[in-house]
């Protein structure tokens, strides 16, 4: 199928560049002709092997989940398994989900807009590009080894839990596979992920823009306010409905963090699958699953709408 | 999955030069910058440093490098670190050949796409990988669900955003037309095209796309647990009861891993970048 689309993109580069007009366009095509679509239904064969493995690995599953989340063990069509999936202990691992999602979306938003911020002032481009890379090697550190770096930091034999013993100040047992505990966690690719989508952004904001608002009598607080505000605004909105979504479908690392003693929805999906509750009950993990995609696609849409709407302003 | 978006931006804010920026800082600023850079220092680093003095302990809490050197020994260790190797070629070269030709086209011929592939591209991004591969399991054949390599297909997948934005940033940074025209112009046919002109260009954001895909498979846990095959990271967790700071290390190991390729793909990047404006200066 490789292939085939290879072959196409040869086809089509391989055919004559039409003359070029003293405007430096094309000439408008000429009237039509029996051939006409032909270059069209070609140019459309050169995306058949990506749209046909995006179709069967991403589409076609997705499609089985939400047929089978309507569907009873037997194959009846039903909507029990919604109902079951809105009732505890469900109901809870979503809400505490979308509680986790929104606090570890929203604080490192912020906090990564401020230290975005604090690297884009600073003038060494050391430093700058050092924390470009650091942010790229630490939004990929999900998962399993992040918990286990965070075990041996906070866990109960942790160095930092030994040093605050020794300064008086004593963590619960667990602290670190509580709530707090994970969101803790969770920044730690969150916090980078937000500097890497913001700094294109800050790096767009033109210092004319600054120097114009300066020159018109504008305070600095005013500048922000009525332009570098506004127009950094989609990006940082955007940037945190994405935080959001990859905070609600996390699941490496609760997991090897609390062993899935905490109800989250990802967790609870992964349990039923793995026929650790109740047998007959893979429909409702089917469900929860479909829960969550809309929520996510949601925010992922919102997240689109406000890229383009920001890169009205910061086109490079 | 963070990794996908992270990709593009590394990758713009690799190919393409530091903007200008504002000039001067007072020092109020400057103090209030110190702050926020200390804090986020200790945060991202005293981890670190906790794990790498957890892995370099024995259980007396002395000094050793026991839990380095049973890493190799460890039962299980081999084969589970040979499996995500195996994986992780395969999807790099599924995704090269995929998704790299696809790009190129897209950006070629159907410029009025890329809006449509911006959003299919983010698409794996909304869907949880747990869902996903319950989905999966429950329709692929049995063919194909007997062999690990089921894995590097949905790898493909999830690595798919980023591996599209990377080139994508990458095709943005070039004159592609301009490239392919004059190619022509000069008798090179698409082979020629392809292999001494675009691909050349496309060098940094290639190889980005590369190691990305790579430490994306490297670390996939959700999957690959619940398709019962023992990576990497799924032997790291199962082992944990037995051993903790072989876990640990193996954890660390693998941060400075990633930390190191990324950092290679840097300084390659910037000396690229370098040639390029002396190239440039010289014209």
């Amino acid at each position: 199928m490789v292939h085939e689309g290879h072959e196409r993109l040869t086809s089509t580069l391989d055919r004559p560049f039409p003359p070029r007009g003293t405007d430096g366009r094309a000439p408008a095509r000429g009237s039509p002709r029996p051939g006409r679509f032909r270059p069209r239904l070609r140019g459309a064969l050169g995306l058949l092997p990506f749209t046909a493995y995006i179709a069967a690995f991403l589409g076609v599953p997705m499609v089985a989940v939400i047929v089978g989340a309507f569907q009873s063990p037997q194959g009846a069509w039903t909507l029990k398994n919604f109902t079951v999936a809105v009732h505890a202990p469900y109901s809870n691992g979503f809400v505490q989900s979308l509680e986790l999602a929104l606090v570890t979306s929203v604080v490192p938003g912020i906090l990564g807009v401020v230290l975005a911020y604090a690297v884009h002032t600073s003038r060494g481009s050391f430093l700058r590009r050092a924390v470009a890379t650091a942010s790229g090697v630490f939004a990929n550190f999900g998962g399993v080894p992040l918990a286990f770096l965070f075990i041996s930091t906070l866990g109960s034999t942790g160095a930092v839990t030994v040093w605050l013993r020794q300064l008086g100040i004593a963590l619960t047992a667990n602290w670190l596979y509580s709530f707090t505990g994970v969101a803790v966690v969770y920044m730690y690719f969150q916090i980078p992920l937000m500097v890497l989508i913001v700094t294109p952004a800050l790096n767009g904001l033109r210092p004319a823009w600054r120097e114009a608002s300066a020159n018109l009598g504008a305070k600095d607080w005013q500048f922000w306010r009525y332009v570098g505000g506004p127009v950094l605004a989609p990006t940082v909105l955007g940037s945190t409905l994405l935080l959001f979504g990859f905070g609600l479908s996390a699941y490496a690392t609760a997991r090897a963090l609390t062993n899935g003693t905490i109800p989250l929805t990802p967790i609870q999906i992964g349990a039923v699958m793995n026929g650790n509750v109740i047998a007959g009950q893979q429909n409702v993990g089917r469900a929860l699953g479909v829960g969550l995609m809309v929520v996510i696609l949601l925010a992922l849409a919102v997240y689109a709408v406000l890229q383009r709407r920001a890169s009205r302003w910061l086109s490079r | 999955m963070a990794v996908a978006v992270a990709a593009g931006a590394l990758a713009e804010e690799l190919v393409t030069p530091p903007g200008r920026r504002r000039a001067g800082g007072r020092r109020r600023l400057r103090l209030w910058r110190g702050v926020v850079l200390v804090l986020a220092a200790i945060y991202f680093f005293v981890p670190i440093y906790a794990a790498l003095r957890f892995a370099l302990e024995d259980n007396l809490g002395h000094f050793s490098l026991a839990a380095l050197s049973a890493i190799p020994h460890a039962t299980g260790f081999m084969s589970a670190f040979l499996l995500s190797l195996r994986l992780a070629a395969v999807t790099m070269a599924i995704t090269l050949v995929l998704v790299v030709p696809t790009t190129i086209f897209v950006h070629l011929r159907h410029p009025r796409l890329l809006v449509a592939f911006d959003g299919i591209s983010l698409l794996p991004i909304g869907i949880p990988p747990i869902v996903l591969i319950v989905g999966v399991l429950q329709v692929a054949p049995s063919i194909l669900k007997g062999t690990p390599y089921l894995l590097s297909l949905e790898y493909v997948v999830l690595a798919m955003p980023f591996a599209y934005r990377s080139l994508d940033a990458g095709l943005r940074a070039i004159d592609l037309k301009t490239l392919v025209e004059a190619s022509r112009s000069l008798g090179g046919n698409l082979r020629s095209t392809l292999w001494r002109v675009i691909l050349p260009n496309l060098r940094s954001a290639l190889l980005s796309a590369v190691i990305l895909t790579a430490a994306l498979v490297l670390g996939e846990f959700t999957m690959a647990s619940l398709d019962l095959y023992s990576t990497l990271p799924v032997w790291v967790v199962n082992t944990e009861l037995l051993t903790a700071h072989i876990s640990v290390a193996v954890s660390i190991l693998s941060l400075l891993l990633t930390w190191v390729l990324l950092l290679g793909l840097s300084a390659f990047d910037r000396r690229q970048y370098k040639r390029f404006v002396a190239v440039a200066e010289e014209t």
